[in-house]
């Protein structure tokens, strides 16, 4: 489903040039449950940007269903991430003025959904996250955790093909950070491809599979039983904050 | 998008921000409402002259002494002008079958005294015609005689003020008056008339034009009004009218304007004095403008977080531009609907304080105004949305 090859980023920062990307390759295959890892700076969450079409490559290629994403314009990134990604961030990121309800449409609004349908389907998706009779209220008469699931329904009611969470349980109490996670795994046990960038340890150990990041490179790759070694290695070196 | 969904989104960012947005939509209402009232004022004042033009007749020829396009001749050698006789006056209405009317005018200012009351007042020495000719109107009594244009007469006509100032309730009419040392009898009082080319025909006393040559002692009279048999012989009699009296002077020395040379003028001053007025309360609405892009800037900057989500919900760079400009029209429309409703209220004081001011703003200043306002919204709006589109959305989102 995704092949990067050979992925560089790099930052101009204060006339130096950090280097945030270096040579990555990495092959996800549809319906995967990929976990991110690494120190801060070490360049994962600009590789999450990068999955999702809000950030381009300097060399490199990101295959996307078989797409060449990093030479399409902005008009058309804009419809990938339309159609085939979802975001889910750290912070919710949900408009404070609109109700839960209003939040889950506006990527409908976006696509040109009519109205009556839109209401529908974004009640069905408030529904599978357990928030329907939350539909009218605004995120600030909402707990941390229920935010975080209308961000989730929102994120999926384009039913899109890869899902992308920047520390989703990061802002969370342990339950509602479970409940999150268990909402992630059972649209993941439905085919949803999904990518999640954690600090924690506990949410990376949940993953098919792990990749670990140090200065822009992949040094570490577990699947498995050895997601617990590369998680060891890891926090062995210290880095982990 | 839908036009619907993004007037809604808009309407429900600006809710955000009530104080805020009620404050530049209050400079675009202030700008607006200026258009409306002060080319109310100028059409106003425009329509004001041309009543009083239309109330001295359409088919008048005014001849005045002098000629008002100068000749370069050498200094000495053209000579003085000739003045202008009851003679003239006479040949013209001989010898110019278009004319049906004429009424010679004397005009001067007098003391018109009665028991111990006394008033200056403006003299006019005119003719029977005059009532006609002028479009007077006689309340009381009548107006002076048919008599010999050279026949004095020791009677008098007075205007309503000057009536009503020297005779406080009590009816004029056949009481003798003193006008400086002649002692006049009151045949008549004008109706209430107001302002008559740059005379008040309210506050004067009209006697024999024979009569006022005598007062005033000149043998001249200061203008000749002609009336027209009719409007399409205006321009052919004014021009037989020149050359006769050229030929009676030997030179072309009088000039003969007509009501719709004068008014024509009259109206281009106004109407350039209402463009004018138009433009300055549009440089209001500018102003009101450079408002509304500050707020959108503001606006802008505030929920970046808020456009990086948006990008990443996938909305293309033209929605999001869409959806700030949408926020700046609807402040600019909004306000441009107000101001209107102030300018309409403004008008409306102005008219009842000042009920001769017939003023009402032209169509053609209300609708500008409204696209103006309309217009500013978006070109000072496109500068904050083009900013918002811009936003690096993994920097926007970055933030809380």
């Amino acid at each position: 489903m995704i092949r990067l090859q050979g992925v560089s980023r790099t930052f101009d920062v204060g006339g130096e040039a950090v280097h945030a990307l270096v040579d990555v390759d990495e092959t996800i295959t549809a319906g995967d449950h990929l976990a991110i890892m690494g120190p801060s700076g070490s360049g994962k969450s600009t590789l999450l940007h990068i999955l999702g079409c809000l950030d381009r490559p300097d060399r490199g290629t990101y295959e996307l269903l078989g797409r060449d994403v990093s030479r399409l314009d902005e008009s058309e990134l804009s419809l990938v991430r339309r159609h085939t990604i979802g975001f889910v961030f750290q912070f919710f990121h949900l408009v404070p003025r609109l109700t839960a309800l209003e939040n889950v449409e506006l990527p409908m609004v976006f696509a040109g959904v009519p109205p009556r349908e839109r209401r529908e389907r974004a009640i069905a998706r408030l529904r599978a996250v357990g928030l329907e009779p939350r539909a009218p209220h605004r995120p600030d008469q909402l707990s941390g955790g229920e935010r975080q699931r209308v961000a989730l329904a929102r994120a999926t009611v384009l039913e899109p093909k890869l899902l992308l969470a920047d520390e989703p349980t990061g802002n969370l109490d342990t339950a509602s950070g479970r409940q999150v996670l268990e909402l992630l795994e059972q649209m993941n046990a439905h085919g949803l491809t999904l990518v999640v960038v954690t600090h924690d340890p506990a949410v990376a150990r949940r993953a098919r599979r792990l990749l670990v990041l140090q200065d822009g490179r992949v040094v570490h790759r577990g699947e498995g039983a050895r997601i617990h070694e590369a998680i060891e290695a890891l926090s062995g070196g210290g880095s982990a904050s | 998008m839908r036009l619907r969904d993004l007037v809604g989104f808009a309407t429900r960012a600006l809710r955000g921000h009530r104080l805020r947005t009620g404050m530049s939509l209050l400079g675009v209402a202030i700008g607006v409402a200026a258009v409306v009232t002060l080319t109310a004022l100028g059409e106003g004042a425009r329509r004001y002259v041309v009543g009083q033009f239309a109330s001295i007749g359409t088919n008048l020829v005014i001849v005045m002494p002098g000629k008002t396009e100068t000749t370069g001749g050498m200094p000495g050698i053209g000579g003085a002008p000739h003045d202008l006789t009851l003679e003239d006056a006479r040949a013209v209405l001989r010898g110019v079958p278009e004319v049906e009317k004429a009424a010679p005018m004397v005009m001067g200012t007098e003391t018109v005294a009665f028991e111990e009351r006394r008033r200056q007042v403006g003299l006019v020495g005119s003719t029977h015609e005059a009532l006609e000719v002028r479009r007077l109107r006689i309340a009381r009594g009548r107006f002076l005689p048919p008599l010999e244009w050279d026949r004095g007469s020791p009677v008098a006509v007075l205007g309503r003020k000057a009536a009503d100032e020297l005779f406080p309730g009590q009816d004029p009419v056949g009481r003798v008056v003193r006008i400086g040392d002649w002692r006049m009898r009151v045949v008549g009082v004008l109706a209430p008339r107001g302002h008559q080319l740059g005379v008040d025909m309210d506050d004067v006393v009209i006697v024999p034009v024979a009569t006022a040559m005598k007062m005033l002692n000149r043998r001249s009279i200061f203008r000749l009004l002609l009336q027209v048999r009719s409007h399409a012989d205006l321009d052919r009699a004014k021009e037989r009218v020149v050359r006769l009296l050229t030929e009676r002077h030997g030179e072309e020395d009088v000039t003969a304007i007509t009501q719709d040379a004068v008014l024509s003028a009259f109206t281009s001053i106004l109407d350039a004095l209402t463009m004018a007025l138009a433009g300055l309360a549009a440089v209001s609405l500018a102003v009101a403008g450079v408002g509304i892009m500050n707020v959108m800037l503001v606006s802008v900057s505030e929920r970046s977080r808020e456009v990086g989500l948006l990008k990443a919900l996938g909305a293309s760079r033209g929605q999001i531009l869409a959806a700030f400009l949408a926020e700046a029209a609807l402040i600019s429309s909004a306000g441009g609907l107000i101001g209107l409703g102030l300018g309409w209220a403004a008008v409306r004081v102005l008219v009842a304080l000042y009920p001769a001011l017939p003023a009402s703003p032209p169509v053609w200043a209300v609708l500008a105004a409204l696209s103006l306002s309309l217009a500013v919204g978006v070109v000072f709006g496109v500068l904050p949305a083009r900013r918002a589109t811009r936003l690096d959305p993994v920097a926007a989102l970055g933030g809380r």
